[in-house]
């Protein structure tokens, strides 16, 4: 089993990592949307840091996942807050553990329904590996390759605490 | 009979016939969920593609404006297709005519039923007759129930007052053919509130209606006096031809809800009504139209109910447990 995960080093190597990412890539006015509940967590803690003149939007995707005849409505959908315009906006969607891109899939179709954005970037605290989609971050806390029956599990909102877990078939998007 | 027949074992809703039998942590799920709808008519695209590729039968054997495009609305914000069905139906229930109707909608592949229905236990037959992997919800059957119109005046009163506890709501007009008013009681007392009046007069009240955990007025004035939440109900044309009623002049004179009428009330009380409205039977223009109506409102809330019990119901009907 790999080392312990520090939840606090990983967020301030992501803070790091993002705040250059934007002053190279030289999009105007980004906003910030976290999705619910995990990255909203991280974008939370993000978001002041950076310099983002909006307020923080969150995204619940629920009604967007690809399992709901296999699984069903999750009993807690929080709301979609996305407090500004999405037309022409450059976006960077924030999301806890990047597995196999189908919650980043789900999210993306949902904020297409709200407009057209000018761009989508993808920050995580965590790239465990096992895309099945193609799907990639633009900026991660660590890049770890986890065998498929592992998984990493992020606590909240308060404090933050990443543990390993295993268990079979489990898959992002089936969220416990 | 309806929780047995309503709520599987692990709690989730299989179909939604009645709000009697539900608990008040069900009643809030439903407005919790229907929380996170009612954001969606506010987005450039006003759908989600939660039920893509499921098909709603709207089954209607009792005309409905509202409450069939409400729900015709409803599904088709969650991306389902939609049939409706507008069946003339003779006063009573046909039992085999309706089963035949069942069979070919299901060989038609529907995965859920509306249903309308002017005999009470209608929506409750259709649910035990139904194939397994179907759900059935009941848009207002007889004289017994309306669960939906009852869940969105809950949603609405929720959004407006916040906590149900501290509040009393007076309930006024024809109680005894209310399927409005019987599901409203029933959801009132569950969720907590501190009183329930009806306001009505002798004729047009069940009998022992104390029964059902409501305080009971005949002079509206006295009836609304420090309300929160007052709703008027519709009286039904056919209720005024005098056989119960003296005149619908008269009974607007005794129980129509004015400004006059309202002063006893609370000052930030709100005033409710399930349309289609009677101006000057019921309440009159100044107070239907006036600020504390939430009359509208109602309506809008209307679809994200009614998006969170179509959901709800068909989840509980897909393959796995949640897991």
């Amino acid at each position: 089993m790999s080392a312990a995960l520090d939840a606090d080093a990983l967020l301030e190597q992501l803070a790091t990592g993002l705040g250059q990412w934007l002053a190279a890539c030289r999009r105007p006015d980004p906003v910030m949307v976290g999705i619910h509940t995990g990255g909203a967590w991280i974008a939370e803690r993000l978001h002041p840091r950076l310099g983002f003149r909006e307020p923080l939007g969150r995204l619940d995707i629920n009604f967007y996942r690809d399992d709901f005849t296999r699984i069903g409505l999750h009993p807690q959908v929080r709301p979609t807050r996305l407090p500004f315009e999405i037309d022409g906006r450059h976006i960077v969607l924030v999301d806890d553990i990047l597995h196999t891109g189908r919650t980043v899939r789900a999210a993306l179709n949902e904020l297409f329904d709200y407009g057209r954005p000018a761009s989508v970037a993808l920050a995580v605290l965590i790239d465990r590996g096992g895309r099945e989609l193609p799907i990639a971050a633009a900026v991660a806390g660590t890049t770890l390759a986890l065998p498929p029956e592992h998984h990493v599990k992020l606590t909240g909102p308060e404090p933050l605490a990443l543990a390993y877990v295993e268990r079979g078939g489990g898959r992002e998007g089936e969220r416990p | 009979m309806s929780a047995a027949l309503q709520v599987d074992a692990a709690g989730r809703l299989r179909h939604f016939l009645d709000v009697e039998g539900l608990k008040r942590q069900q009643l809030v799920e439903i407005m919790d969920t229907a929380e996170s709808f009612a954001g969606v008519a506010d987005r450039s695209v006003k759908k989600v593609p939660l039920l893509r590729g499921m098909t709603v039968v709207n089954l209607f054997f009792e005309p409905s404006t509202r409450t069939r495009t409400t729900f015709e609305l409803a599904a088709k914000r969650l991306s389902a297709d939609v049939l409706n069905l507008n069946v003339s139906t003779s006063a009573t229930t046909k039992g085999e005519s309706l089963l035949d109707t069942l069979r070919n909608l299901e060989a038609m592949h529907a995965d859920m039923f509306v249903v309308r229905h002017a005999a009470s236990g209608a929506a409750h037959f259709v649910a035990r007759h139904a194939a397994p992997h179907v759900g059935v919800i009941n848009a207002g059957d007889g004289c017994h129930a309306h669960p939906t119109q009852a869940m969105l005046d809950m949603f609405t009163i929720r959004r407006v007052k916040g906590e149900f506890t501290p509040l009393t709501v007076a309930i006024v007009g024809d109680i005894l053919h209310s399927r409005v008013a019987r599901s409203q009681i029933h959801a009132l007392n569950t969720l907590g509130v501190r009183s329930v009046r009806v306001i009505a007069p002798k004729t047009l009240l069940p009998p022992r209606v104390e029964q059902l955990g409501v305080e009971v007025h005949h002079d509206i004035a006295a009836g609304v006096r420090d309300a929160d939440v007052i709703i008027t109900l519709r009286l039904q044309r056919e209720r005024m031809d005098g056989r119960l009623l003296p005149s619908k002049h008269e009974y607007f004179q005794r129980y129509g809800l004015t400004e006059a009428a309202l002063a006893s009330a609370r000052a930030d009380a709100i005033v409710m009504h399930p349309g289609p409205i009677n101006r000057g039977v019921e309440l009159d223009s100044g107070t239907a139209d006036g600020p504390r109506s939430v009359i509208l409102q109602q309506v809008t809330h209307g679809i994200a109910i009614r998006m969170a019990v179509i959901s709800m119901v068909m989840a509980s009907h897909t393959g796995a447990a949640a897991s």
